[in-house]
């Protein structure tokens, strides 16, 4: 076009738009009502790194949707009440038994309500899901370093909901009010007098008088389909716009920086997988509630608190505290006529507080050892931080064994063993464990790094062994690919924090210095044996000496069953060993 | 007809007789003998005829049954055995009637084959007949609970007034030791309530009776017979019903089912994860093809 002629812009008639397709009308018409495009635009195109470790939250998330969506089908026909009613349903062993509405409702929703008994089961199931995707999730996220910041209140809020979904899953425990559940409600009551002073009053309060009360089911009810599932939405809800907010940690890698972060975009990519994973998450529960039976609340019968059964276990997330409970000694004291039960009280109030705690400080923690403020988008392999590592793995030994605890008599009926020699081996074992593997794990992980460092320096073993002239053996190494030696080296060195000077220019003791130099020592136990990566120098004298091995080998090519055409650097092409005959 | 009858029991011994050679003759009349001499033995034997057996008789066998299977724990005369630190190394029998020795040793559980926590249920040693002489034997030496006949245990025809009633006794008296599902549980020091499914009506009846090993006795004045017989009815229409919920995975509570959700729940959730993420989108697959 001419640039001297001006365009004609008196047209006769104003241009047109062409007509939107139907979903472009609808999509406008919202957005000029809600303004979202820019927002969705940036959103929908939001790049996630691709993971399976990754994808472990999602468990928790969509068994939480699974939740939501079986347990409004169970308030359907729920009643929370316990007043007293005969029970006239299907199932024969217990018509005519007098039992409270709950009981009854439960069986009802049991055998009566279509779908009933498999909406309880999935229920269920994804409760335990629900619990147990969160603890994976966590370890993934604590193991990979991915806690550090700016990412620290998320593992808050993570912390929060495990302890919410604990709390949420104790109570829906409890609601069919069956001997199992009440048996639950019984310990609950006791473990909550325990506390001195305070415990009774609570007890008094939670229950409306005495135990049990006609008023702890209701009120259960109201907590478990009502407070915390609102707290526990708001607080995943919180997590989810974190996660967005900070965007998503990735693996180092070629490309791959603290700065940015490579993957798909939300749309079409993630939404795919993460939908295809809600229905994979959906299909594995209703398989787990459709064959295997849970919480059988037909076979306990209705509470009574003269009744008891053996077997009566928490759900496994609050086996630990319980595993605890059964290998505490007896212990007692009185003051003042004020008795304290430490057989209880520490166990289950100390102890359940103390690991939570620990829990919630840990980024916390190491953040002040290691004195590192900067921001962290690139996760780190479990080796590279071993006292993390190692902690970590102490803290699980620790759990496992009390858990182990919780399961004390029906490990001594599985495997016809003495459950009071089960008893001392834990006690004795919850102390030991967490020591014999933290140490294991450090080493483990320290090794670890000096198999990367060597494999760096010295090439991976390839499997080829070569004989020289002199009938020397030795096994062929070959140095990694480029990529592979970028990911190795993509860390940081650890630096042991130090202290600047622990006087002043008088000479006088620094304030604060006392806590420095406990910071300081504390960081240098948390480094001190670490594998540091290779310096520049060092990779470069290896590769010298990897170049001069391949000279040294390169007379030798072409020769006949050399084994140089499996040494990785020679094409195999039309090279056929079989055909070499003396 | 004479005739014929007579010309038929010739013909018979002729052709008895034609085959008297035959290579097959002489091992069947040696069977004949055997099959002979044992009916005529079976028929005489007193052991089979234990309707006509005298008791004395029953309690001679039984004593004799006794000193070769029993007496090495219990005693020459079931007077129980203590060892020299005053230990117990074989009960005294005297006064346990007949009902525990048919249930100890009905179910296996004696003789015992190692010394141990608790005499493990296993494969039954004795004959019917031979449990019932040791039973009569050892119901000699002192007084104490017969064997109770089948009226005494038989629940057919018991309704759901009785299933319901036997349901709330069972979680009164049994649960708390034998578990809700009658799966097992544990006891001190390696001792165990063992399992109640599959046991006899006869052996859950006396087993309360007597209170074997580590079980309380529940007489007839704690239980009556009627409220073992309601147990007993609750026990055998469990069994008869399906499992509702799908596999009961032991029917032993929380930790079996915690133990699923980890190894079955997660474990294949995990392996989905990992699935997923290995199956990534076509635009990787392009660019691993093209390097």
């Amino acid at each position: 076009m001419s640039t001297s002629t001006p365009v004609n812009t008196n047209g006769t008639k104003a241009s047109n738009a062409a007509k939107p397709s139907k979903a472009g009308a609808v999509a406008d018409w919202a957005d000029s009502r809600l303004g979202l495009a820019t927002a969705m635009k940036k959103n929908l195109r939001k790049v996630f790194p691709d993971h399976w470790s990754f994808m472990l939250g999602e468990i928790a998330l969509w068994s939480f949707v699974v939740l939501l969506l079986t347990g409004t089908f169970l308030t359907l026909w729920y009643r929370p009440s316990m007043g007293e009613t005969v029970y006239h349903g299907s199932f024969q062993q217990l018509n005519g038994l007098e039992m409270s509405e709950a009981y009854s409702s439960t069986l009802n929703i049991s055998f009566d309500v279509r779908a009933g008994l498999l909406m309880r089961q999935m229920h269920h199931w994804a409760a335990m899901l629900f619990i147990a995707g969160m603890m994976v999730h966590l370890l993934r996220v604590y193991f990979t370093g991915a806690f550090r910041k700016p990412r620290e209140l998320n593992w808050v809020i993570g912390c929060l909901l495990l302890l919410l979904g604990t709390l949420e899953g104790f109570t829906g425990y409890s609601l069919p009010d069956d001997l199992l559940s009440g048996t639950g409600i019984r310990a609950a009551d006791g473990f909550i007098k325990s506390m001195p002073v305070v415990g009774t009053y609570i007890s008094f309060f939670l229950f409306g008088g005495e135990f049990p009360g006609d008023s702890i089911i209701p009120r259960l009810y109201t907590v478990h389909v009502l407070l915390i599932p609102g707290v526990l939405l708001g607080l995943i809800a919180a997590h989810m716009l974190l996660l967005v907010y900070h965007k998503h940690t990735q693996w180092p890698g070629p490309g791959r920086t603290n700065e940015n972060v490579v993957g798909y975009p939300m749309l079409p990519v993630y939404a795919a997988k993460a939908g295809g994973f809600f229905f994979i998450v959906f299909g594995v529960t209703a398989l787990l509630g459709g064959f295997l039976s849970i919480n059988p609340i037909w076979r306990y019968g209705p509470y009574n608190p003269s009744e008891v059964t053996a077997g009566s276990q928490p759900d496994w997330y609050m086996g630990w505290p319980d595993g605890l409970l059964r290998i505490m000694p007896g212990w007692e004291s009185n003051f003042w006529g004020v008795t304290i039960g430490w057989n209880v009280l520490v166990p289950i109030i100390i102890m359940p507080g103390v690991m939570f705690t620990i829990l919630l400080m840990l980024p916390f923690i190491e953040s002040w050892i290691t004195g590192d403020k900067r921001d962290h988008h690139l996760l780190q392999r479990p080796r590279n931080a071993p006292t993390r590592t190692a902690l970590m793995v102490a803290l699980m030994t620790f759990y496992g064994i009390s858990w182990m605890a919780g399961g004390n008599d029906i490990i001594a009926i599985v495997f016809h063993l003495s459950i009071n020699s089960i008893t001392y081996f834990n006690r004795v074992a919850v102390f030991l464990g967490p020591i014999i593997a933290f140490i294991i794990t450090r080493r483990w992980c320290i090794s670890l790094q000096r198999h990367d460092n060597e494999t760096l320096l010295h090439g991976y073993e390839t499997g080829v062994i070569m004989r020289d002239a002199s009938g020397g053996y030795t096994e062929k190494h070959l140095p990694l690919p480029v990529a592979d030696q970028y990911t190795l080296t993509a860390r940081d060195r650890d630096e042991i924090y130090q202290i600047e000077s622990a006087t002043d220019e008088n000479g006088v003791q620094a304030p604060g210095t006392r806590k420095e130099r406990l910071r300081a020592s504390l960081s240098s136990w948390w480094y001190r044996n670490n594998q540091q990566k290779p310096t520049r120098a060092e990779l470069e004298a290896a590769h010298h000496h990897a170049a001069d091995e391949a000279a040294h080998d390169a007379p030798l090519v072409g020769q006949r069953a050399d084994g140089h055409q499996f040494d990785g650097r020679h094409g195999t092409e039309g090279d056929d060993l079989a055909h070499h005959k003396d | 007809m004479r005739l014929r009858l007579k010309s038929t029991a010739s013909r018979v011994a002729g052709a008895v007789s034609r085959r008297r050679r035959s290579r097959f003759a002489a091992p069947a009349v040696l069977l004949i003998g055997l099959l002979a001499t044992g009916a005529t033995y079976y028929a005489v034997s007193p052991a089979s005829a234990s309707g006509s057996d005298s008791s004395t008789d029953a309690v001679a066998k039984g004593r004799n049954l006794f000193l070769v299977g029993c007496a090495s724990c219990h005693g020459q005369n079931g007077e129980g055995i203590v060892t020299k630190r005053g230990k117990n190394y074989g009960p005294s029998l005297i006064g346990v009637g007949g009902a525990a020795v048919d249930f100890q040793v009905g179910t296996g559980r004696m003789p015992m084959a190692a010394p141990g926590p608790q005499a493990p249920e296993k494969k039954v040693t004795y004959s019917k007949t031979e449990i019932s002489q040791l039973a009569a034997y050892v119901a000699s030496l002192g007084p104490g609970e017969s064997v109770p006949s089948k009226s005494d245990y038989d629940t057919s025809g018991y309704g759901t007034e009785s299933i319901r009633r036997g349901g709330e006794l069972f979680r009164t008296n049994c649960t708390a030791c034998h578990n809700f599902a009658g799966s097992g549980g544990a006891l001190p020091g390696g001792k165990y309530a063992p399992k109640l499914v599959g046991v006899s009506s006869k052996h859950i009846y006396e087993a309360l009776l007597t209170g074997p090993q580590q079980m309380p006795v529940f007489s007839n004045d704690v239980l009556t017979p009627q409220d073992k017989r309601d147990i007993i009815s609750y026990l055998k229409k469990n069994e008869r019903t399906q499992g509702y919920g799908g596999f009961s995975m032991g029917a032993l509570g929380p930790v079996s089912e915690g133990m699923f959700a980890w190894l079955a729940g997660i474990g294949v959730l995990v392996g989905f994860a990992v699935w997923i993420a290995s199956h990534t989108a076509r635009v990787r697959k392009r660019e691993e093809g093209t390097s």
